[in-house]
């Protein structure tokens, strides 16, 4: 078998080392047509695995290993055990794993390796993550092991301060970006400097619903400002806001399906029409002869029946659920 | 704050944009969105205008191509396939799940090599690494016992070691409740799922392994309504799968918002007819199994569902605080801690009938896997313009299979031609959604454990 001259068989300090095989058995599956620079890598790598060797050219063979193959979560966690026997530079490491995560960036065990060297460096390292993590984000926005890792940093070792301004621009960037959504619930809930929910939902509250005459088509915000208002049903219908901003978009367009699944949760809820807004339902109402005497929830879900066909299934269900809960 | 320079300039940096300020500025997302539509709108559109030969086969599910691609894989993977050499048994389940839907068996030899090959990842400690000599891993875990268990063979139920395997998984099992993935590995929602799973499956989950999931899984409900990977983190497809199954195999089904999260999953199936993972990505193939087999898992929880609607609309306690009282069973076991035949909760699940029929649109959903994921040459993929590979095959039949039995009451009974987009010959084999295994080798790996 030819080398590459570079390969672990070329290294002097691995001259004694004899290496180990892959052994798949005598009639292979799902057999992997290896290159043979992998193939060494690896034989070398399991020859030092077997041994537990905790040193330096152990170190340096899982480098190797990985840099072939980043999701052997096997090297990685060898890896961490000689990282822990050689007291080793840890913010030399996270150097090497920032490296290995650009070119991986959806790869589980980089996140894990770059959690667990943060955990062991503390909350001075805060603030590289949180650059770390916004460099990936740049790149894509929606990247679920970054935005993952970013909520932990922030748990666990701080940063809160410009976080929500973060969210911010993100948003200003790309109104439809969920995860920036999902990132700024966990602020508003969680962050120890704002007070939590119940002292920014106002202004939350105001927010969102820009965001939504912006582009009543963005299922984020709608799914937010319901989300604003989780597990307190009776507030939700209080706020006038609320059901306001549902009138304001059906009065434009009233096959909006995200402002009629909001009304009908209101309408469930206990929303009592004001003769204005009966009066806005008037025409849908008259363009569906068969909901002459039906409730407005009903009439809601015939409506969605109708312009949200794709969900046929689900609001047929919903409206007899209905009839049978009232 | 600024982002990174080398980061492309959001379109609001386009000149032509910024030259008319009338037209609205569109966002990555609304672009990459565009695209898939039009991608996907151009193949229905020439589906729509065929003649009706035409329509046959483009609808027809490539049986011969797909069971060549996969059985192909099975001997032979290419140098590329280095980046899943962690990830071995894995390829073995996205190969012998689809082939078992598809119902085409493979030769003994095959079958024993596979079940030798598995053997070799088995540790000697418990549970299944990726390959031989690698560390074992709750995923590849599931992964192996799922083939196994699609073989369903005397030699291939009884190469699992059920004692160390549980150890294995102890060992696992971190002071939260939740799972690792490995030894020192991470933790998530999808390690609570393949080890309940798994424990399910095989008869060996007790209540020292079940506690604290549940609680776990549920703190992973967001706002939205679906689940995700950890708690706070976004609600996204693949977790939800993961949550639900593994609330329902404890059941503790309850323990979640379940309107809430069917109202989310009802609505991750857009125009293209496919599911999207979560709110605003684009539509993946995957997802038809993830989203799919979620919501119709609650086609049979509708006394529960029913129930926590009722509580919310009356304005009394929010929905999800009756953990306790709504399921007696979940209270008992923490009293009588032998006494819950955990594997039997998987088992009368399947044995229910369907309360309602299904919550998303099951024939569009087969409409985009057979018009969008299918790949002339075999094999199936995530959307149009991306490659095939086995996880996506895998998991688009598996979805089809799903949407094909959604509408019928009992999980093994035909369903009627109307059910079956295409020609009836695209049947699949119905499967256990709580696993994702071909329902007959689910029935008789039960018979198989619970002797054990």
């Amino acid at each position: 078998m030819e080398h590459a001259k570079s390969g672990p068989s070329s290294w002097p300090e691995l001259a004694d080392v004899v290496p180990v095989p892959h052994d798949d058995g005598p009639s292979p599956v799902v057999p992997i047509a290896y290159r043979d620079d992998f193939r060494e890598v690896m034989d070398y790598f399991r020859a030092l695995y077997v041994t537990g060797e905790r040193s330096p050219r152990a170190l340096r063979l899982t480098a190797e290993a990985i840099e072939l193959n980043p999701g052997n979560y096997t090297v990685w966690h060898f890896r961490r055990l000689i990282l822990e026997a050689l007291d080793f530079d840890l913010l030399e490491e996270m150097k090497f794993v920032g490296k290995i995560a650009e070119c991986n960036p959806k790869n589980y065990q980089i996140w894990h390796h770059k959690r667990w060297l943060a955990e062991k460096l503390g909350p001075d390292i805060a603030n590289k993550e949180h650059e770390f993590t916004m460099k990936i984000l740049a790149i894509d926005a929606k990247n679920y092991h970054a935005w993952s890792h970013r909520q932990w940093v922030l748990q666990a070792l701080g940063g809160w301060e410009t976080e929500l301004e973060y969210c911010n621009q993100l948003l200003k960037e790309d109104v439809f970006n969920n995860s920036a959504w999902n990132q700024r619930y966990f602020v508003i809930t969680r962050s120890p400097l704002l007070g939590g929910l119940t002292v920014v939902r106002d202004s939350e509250v105001d927010y969102t619903i820009e965001a939504i005459l912006a582009n009543p088509q963005n299922e984020s915000p709608w799914r937010y400002l319901k989300g604003l208002y989780k597990g307190e049903n009776n507030l939700l219908v209080d706020d006038e806001r609320i059901s306001g901003v549902c009138f304001k978009v059906l009065k434009n367009d009233w096959t909006c399906v995200f402002a009629l699944s909001l009304l009908l949760d209101l309408l469930c809820t206990g929303l009592q029409l004001s003769d204005e807004l009966k009066s806005t339902l008037e025409p849908i109402r008259s363009s569906h002869p068969e909901t002459a005497d039906a409730d407005p929830a009903t009439v809601v879900c015939c409506i969605l029946q109708k312009c949200d066909p794709l969900r046929v299934n689900y609001w047929s269900w919903f409206k007899a659920t209905l009839s049978q809960i009232s | 704050m600024d982002p990174s320079p080398q980061s492309a300039p959001p379109t609001g940096d386009d000149p032509a944009a910024a030259a008319d300020p009338e037209l609205p500025r569109l966002t990555v997302t609304q672009v990459e969105q565009m695209k898939v539509e039009a991608r996907v709108g151009d193949i229905y559109r020439a589906l729509f205008g065929a003649a009706p030969n035409t329509k046959s086969i483009m609808l027809e599910l490539w049986r011969d191509q797909h069971i060549e691609y996969l059985t192909r894989g099975l001997r032979h993977l290419g140098p590329a396939f280095h980046v899943l050499d962690a990830n071995r048994p894995w390829l073995c389940y996205w190969m012998v799940h689809p082939l078992a839907l598809l119902d085409e068996a493979l030769d003994d030899d095959l079958e024993n090599d596979i079940i030798d090959f598995l053997a070799r990842c088995q540790d000697k400690d418990g549970g299944y690494s990726g390959g031989p000599g690698q560390l074992p891993h709750l995923a590849t875990t599931y992964a192996a016992v799922n083939t196994l268990v699609t073989i369903g063979s005397e030699r291939a139920l009884s190469s699992i070691n059920r004692d160390n395997l549980y150890k294995f998984m102890f060992r696992m099992k971190d002071v939260s409740g939740a799972f690792r993935m490995h030894d020192g590995g991470e933790i998530d929602v999808r390690a609570s799922y393949t080890a309940i799973s798994v424990a399910s499956l095989v008869n060996i989950l007790d209540v020292e392994l079940a506690k604290g999931v549940g609680d776990f899984i549920a703190s992973c409900q967001t706002y939205e309504g679906g689940i995700a990977g950890e708690p706070y983190a976004e609600a996204h497809g693949g977790y939800t799968f993961c949550g639900l199954a593994a609330l329902i195999l404890l059941n503790e089904a309850e323990k979640v918002d379940l309107p809430s999260l069917i109202g989310w999953v009802a609505f991750r199936q857009g125009v293209e007819c496919g599911f999207q993972g979560r709110t605003n990505k684009l539509v993946d193939g995957c997802y038809s199994f993830w989203q799919g087999a979620a919501i119709a898992l609650t086609q049979k929880l509708i006394t529960i569902v029913d129930k926590q609607l009722k509580s919310s609309y009356s304005c009394k306690r929010p929905s999800g605080e009756d953990a306790c009282s709504t399921s007696s069973y979940g209270c008992t076991a923490k009293k009588f801690s032998s006494a819950v035949d955990y594997a039997k909760f998987g088992f009368d699940f399947i044995q229910q009938s369907n309360q309602i029929g299904p919550l998303f649109h099951n024939i569009a959903l087969q409409q985009y896997i057979l018009l969008c994921s299918q790949v002339l040459e075999g094999g199936l993929r995530d959307k149009p313009g991306k490659n095939r590979d086995h996880y996506h095959s895998c998991y688009c039949l598996s979805g089809l299979s799903v949407s094909q039995y959604s509408a019928m009451t009992d999980a093994d009974s035909c369903p009627l031609p109307q059910h079956v987009l295409g020609p009836y010959s695209n049947l699949l084999e119905p499967i256990h959604p709580l696993y994702n295994v071909v329902l007959d080798k689910y029935h008789t790996a039960y018979e198989f454990f619970s002797k054990e």
